[in-house]
Parts: structure tokens; C-alpha cells; sequence
């Protein structure tokens, strides 16, 4: 498995557009992406979950990818991180 | 005659009949049905219709609007994709043996109630998004496709609030203008209306009991103010505005769409020059090819204190956004001389246009410039973005220019916010520029030629002192000759050159700037369009 932390910098926090941009680049890849804020989390697939965490600029979020292509979809969703959010 | 004022946020004017928009809660029945997977079936075949609409809405207000505020249909279309969505409706139908429409009623509450319970005003907002796509997801599985938003000929819409897509979904030839009770200026319809240059006034207080479609009405975006059963004169009045502004239209619009090109083929950029965010409804109206000079000074009249970095950000970033790829020039703060303002406490002075002013504020006061350096390069990844500084004389304020450019970056990397690298330029508007653009130009990425200041400067001549009128001349052959080594120089170190003062937008000059070699012409919106007229003439 692998994972990263991350701090929303975007002044709206995980809003709609990005959120749904997530959505598409998670689902590209076999693994299972999830995001955690706090003890909430949601499986990165679904955009009104991912929405529901109400993660807001300043939130730290865990992100943990498990599956085949592990590697390759955490560094993607890495590099999604850093240039929407 | 009743009178009602509102907000306006485009100003146009408009005479018409009314139509009244009620939003009518659907009451959906619940059915045992006897076939719950048909009723699945039906589910997914409206998802696919509404998809497909969705679609159509996004490509219509692509068109209509601009990317960014088109983007909220592209939501809508991941939000009916979402799984746990579906996935709760297809459950409720299989376990309660319940009919399509009622299961994506009760689902759509559902899920817009949870949005609506969080702790955060734009989530809160999101639960009229899934109610939006939920309405139509419903109306889709029933094969309803009746919508109220068809009217025979071109209204005025009356209504308590618009959707985003009611707004996007009318037919534009059909639209008068719109009033609504609520919505704010930054709500989607308002800036839907903006950009599709319709006037809109929001905020009237008016009981939509009391109105009738039907009605006739007069709506001055100018004004503010919208007329129900106005009398003769007020009609006679209204109707001799509309046919002036439909004539000034109808002449520039033949050119929307076609390029700023010569007939040898040489092409020129012409960008528009804005002083809020408030043109850029014009701007777009006017299809400019970018930004040439966006004011920043808007951000700092009128007011009692500086700006915030937070402010300034939100406004360059939406102008940013709304202009997507398109060049975005913004000038960064140019206060001074004839613009004050009381909280900079810049002094009598007896010499202003030559005094303490612009650049030299920014450098001897790098708080100042560092906040607003800030807010730019946080904006600058939202679209793309040039920073353009006013009243350079010498290659030390571009350097000290950049060393605080440098410091901004550095703080932004330690607190890891990421920025795109702007195009960084500077305005000529000094001899001393002129004289050293074969230096300056190694330096930065663009040239843009401020010619009021220049011309007042090398001519020695004040332009607010009436008595000089007969000595100034605007065509001046010195003026014309510096244009020619700013460009040269920009040229010889790969650089372009434009000129964003009036004389930019004087079309007897067009044709020698072009053959000067300028690369770009910055004017105000409703210059654009002439002004192509005249390069397409040029041989």
C-alpha cells in the first residue's frame, strides 16, 4: 500500500469541479484509492462521498492507493493533488 | 405603472411581456410495481438522456458563457455518475418494489439534505446542485420533457431564483432579460446573464403573487429599475434606446469570430483594456483576444484601507478563470497623480504626474507590492497570466522588481503554493524607457507602450492644462519614432511590443503601427471590433 498526506491549499477546499476531476483520475487506474480526513473517509471513485468529507484549505488529508498498479495511481493522484488543490 | 429597483448586473434595456416563472414542487406518487428491474431500466435510460442533455447544456454554455461557468453543468454530469447516487436508488427500488420517479425523488432529498446539513457554506450550496440534477433525472425516466421554459416569443423572465441550467437551458433569442427576487451578483445566473449580455436585475422586491405573465414591462439595467404596465411615453422612451444599441451592435457584430489579420496576412493582437472585473462581460461581447492592461487600481479606489491579498486574489483569479486561456495583462498597482487615494497618505504634491506615483510607491513601499504580488501569482494558476509594471525609467527598478519577485516566490514555496511563471513585462511610457528598450528588453518578456504619459513626457506638455490644446499633437513624429525603436528593440531580442495608451485605438494610425511591426493593440472593448474592421483593410 501506499500513501500520502496532503494540505488543501485551494480556498474552497475539495469543491465540486476538482472533486469530480479526482473522480476521473482515480478511476483510471485498478487500485483502490481512498481519502481520509480525520474518521471520515470515502473511497476516491465516488464524487458525492469524496463532497461529503467537507474537506476545506487548510484540512490534512490521507490518501492511501492499494492494488496492482499501486505505484503508477500514487504518483498520479499525487501530482492531481498538487496542481488542483 | 408599478416601479421596482433592484441590483443590476448587466445594463442593457429590454421591453416586453412577462412571463412568471413559479417553481412548482413535483409531488411524485409512490407505486408498488410489480417489475422492479423495468423500473431499474427505465433509471438507466434516463440517466442517459439526462447525460446527453447535460452534455448539450455544457457545449451550449461553452459557447454562450465560457468554459468556467460552464463547468457546472460538467459537475452535474459527474454528479449523475456518481455510484453511491445510483446505487441508492436502484437499492431503494429492488428492496421497496417502488417506482423510478419516486425512488429518485426520495434519493435526491436524501443527498441534498446531507449537503445542506454541513458546516460550510459552499457545500450548503451544493444541495441545489443534486436537486437540479435530481429534477431532471426525474423528468427524464417519465418522458416529461414539458418544461415551463418554453415561451412563444422573446420575454422577460420573472422569477424568485434561476438554476443554472433554466438559466443555460432557455432559448437565448428569447430572452428579454431577467428579474429575479434573490441570487446574488456572483451567483451562476448572474454571471450566466453577464456573459450572455442579457440585463438582469436581481434583488427586486416584488410579490410574484402580483405579477402576471402577460404583463408588459420595461427592464433598465441602466437605471437599476423595472417597470410592470409602463405607460406611452415610458415605452416610446425605452423603445428609441433599445434601436440605438441594436444599431451599434448589429455594425460590430458582422466581425465577431474573424481575425485581426491584413490583407497580406500579417496578424496583430488586440486585447482589451479593463479597469474591474466588471467589463468583462464587454470584453467578452466584444471578442477581444485577451487582456491587454487590466487596471489594478479598481482594487484600491473607493475605499477606506488597503486591499487584502485575499480580496485581490478572488478578483484576479475570477478574471483569470473567466478568461481561460486567453492572455490576461495585469498592471500592477498605479496610484498617484491624477488616481489618489487618502489611505496611502501620498501628500500635496506640486508636480504629482511626475511625483511620488505607481512603480515608485511599489519599490519604496514593498508591503504594498508584496501583497499584491502575492494575490497575483496565487491567481496566476487559474488562467494565463501576465504582470505588466507601470512607470519604469531604469534597469536597477527592474532588477529591484524582480529581487521582490523573487522573495514573494520564495515565501510562496516555503508555504507550498504552487504558481504558474508569468510573463513579466513592463509599460514604456518614459523617454528614459525608450531610450534604454534596447536594455530593458533583455530583461523582460514584453513591451506595452503607455502613450498618454509618453506623449505628455516628451512633449513637456500637461494634458489637463486647456491652454496647451493647441500645442499638443497626439501624431507627434517623435512619438511615432519611439514607437519604432520600442519595437525594434523588443524584436532584436525576441520580445514583442504592443501599446495599450489611446493612441492604440486611433484607426487613423493603425495602418503605421502595423507597419511598424507592433504585435499587439490594446484598446477599450468597444474598440475592438472597429479596430479589426480597419487592420482587415490593411494591405
Amino acid at each position: 500500500m501506499q500513501k500520502f498526506d496532503y494540505i488543501i491549499k485551494d480556498e474552497v477546499g475539495i469543491h465540486a469541479r476538482p472533486a469530480g476531476l479526482l473522480v476521473k483520475e482515480a478511476k483510471k487506474y485498478e487500485s483502490e484509492v481512498r481519502i481520509a480526513k480525520g474518521d471520515k473517509s470515502a473511497a476516491a471513485t465516488k464524487l458525492m462521498a469524496v463532497m461529503g468529507l467537507g474537506v476545506k484549505c487548510g484540512d490534512t488529508v490521507t490518501v492511501e492507493v492499494e492494488g496492482t498498479d499501486e505505484t503508477a495511481a500514487c504518483e498520479a493522484i499525487k501530482t492531481f493533488f498538487e496542481s488542483n488543490l | 405603472m408599478i416601479k421596482f429597483f433592484g441590483k443590476s448586473v448587466f445594463k442593457g434595456i429590454a421591453i416586453g411581456p412577462v412571463v412568471v416563472l413559479k417553481n412548482e414542487e413535483q409531488k411524485v406518487k409512490r407505486r408498488k410495481v410489480e417489475q422492479p428491474e423495468a423500473e431499474v431500466a427505465r433509471v438507466a435510460q434516463g440517466v442517459k438522456t439526462a447525460q446527453e442533455q447535460l452534455q448539450a447544456l455544457y457545449e451550449k454554455a461553452i459557447v454562450e458563457v465560457g468554459e468556467a461557468s460552464a463547468a457546472i453543468f460538467e459537475v452535474h454530469q459527474m454528479m449523475l455518475e456518481d455510484e453511491d447516487y445510483l446505487d441508492a436508488i436502484y437499492n431503494m427500488i429492488r428492496a421497496e418494489q417502488v417506482n423510478a420517479e419516486y425512488a429518485v425523488a426520495v434519493t435526491g432529498d436524501n443527498f441534498s439534505e446531507m449537503f445542506a446539513g454541513m458546516d460550510d457554506d459552499y457545500m450548503k450550496a451544493r444541495a441545489a446542485d443534486i436537486k437540479d440534477i435530481s429534477n431532471r433525472l426525474m423528468q427524464c425516466v417519465s418522458g416529461n420533457n414539458e418544461s415551463n421554459l418554453n415561451f412563444q416569443e422573446p420575454s422577460i423572465i420573472v422569477a424568485d431564483d434561476l438554476s443554472p441550467s433554466e438559466t443555460v437551458q432557455m432559448d437565448k433569442k428569447k430572452i428579454l432579460a431577467f428579474v429575479t427576487v434573490r441570487g446574488s451578483a456572483n451567483s451562476h445566473t448572474s454571471i450566466l446573464a453577464r456573459m450572455m449580455n442579457i440585463p438582469a436585475l436581481i434583488g427586486v422586491p416584488l410579490d410574484l403573487d402580483k405579477v402576471q405573465s402577460g404583463m408588459r414591462a420595461v427592464v433598465d439595467g441602466i437605471q437599476g429599475e423595472v417597470i410592470f404596465e409602463p405607460n406611452e411615453f415610458v415605452c416610446e422612451e425605452t423603445e428609441r434606446k433599445i434601436k440605438k444599441e441594436q444599431e451599434k451592435r448589429q455594425l460590430l457584430h458582422e466581425l465577431n469570430g474573424k481575425e485581426n489579420v491584413t490583407l497580406s496576412g500579417r496578424k496583430v493582437n488586440v486585447y482589451a483594456n479593463i479597469g474591474g472585473i466588471g467589463d468583462i462581460g464587454y470584453v467578452l461581447e466584444n471578442d477581444a483576444g485577451g487582456i491587454g492592461l487590466f487596471r489594478s487600481e479598481f482594487l484600491y479606489l473607493g475605499r477606506d484601507d488597503f486591499p487584502t491579498e485575499e480580496e485581490q486574489f478572488q478578483a484576479y483569479r475570477q478574471v483569470l478563470q473567466t478568461m481561460g486561456e486567453k492572455k490576461v495583462i495585469i498592471r500592477t498597482l498605479d496610484i498617484g497623480a491624477d488616481k489618489q487615494v487618502d489611505y496611502f497618505n501620498l501628500g500635496k504634491e506640486d508636480n504629482p504626474a511626475m511625483g511620488y506615483r505607481a512603480i515608485r510607491i511599489c519599490l519604496k513601499q514593498p508591503d504594498i507590492f508584496k501583497t499584491q504580488l502575492r494575490a497575483l501569482l496565487r491567481a496566476s494558476i487559474y488562467g494565463n497570466l501576465s504582470i505588466m509594471y507601470p512607470m519604469i525609467t531604469s534597469v536597477q527598478e527592474v532588477e529591484k522588481i524582480y529581487a521582490i519577485v523573487g522573495e514573494v516566490k520564495e515565501e510562496l514555496g516555503k508555504e507550498q503554493i504552487t504558481f504558474r511563471e508569468p510573463e513579466q513585462g513592463i509599460m514604456i511610457e518614459t523617454p528614459a524607457a525608450v531610450m534604454i528598450s534596447d536594455k530593458l528588453a533583455q530583461m523582460v518578456d514584453f513591451f506595452s507602450v503607455g502613450t498618454n504619459d509618453l506623449t505628455q513626457y516628451t512633449l513637456a506638455i500637461d494634458r489637463q492644462n486647456e491652454k496647451l490644446d493647441e500645442f499638443y499633437n497626439p501624431h507627434h513624429e517623435a512619438i511615432l519614432a519611439m514607437i519604432q525603436i520600442i519595437t525594434d528593440n523588443a524584436h532584436k531580442y525576441g520580445k514583442w511590443a504592443g501599446i495599450c495608451g489611446e493612441l492604440g485605438g486611433d484607426l487613423e494610425l493603425t495602418e503605421t503601427f502595423v507597419k511598424m511591426g507592433i504585435d499587439e493593440l490594446s484598446v477599450s472593448p468597444s474598440m475592438i471590433l472597429p479596430l479589426r474592421k480597419r487592420i482587415r483593410e490593411i494591405s
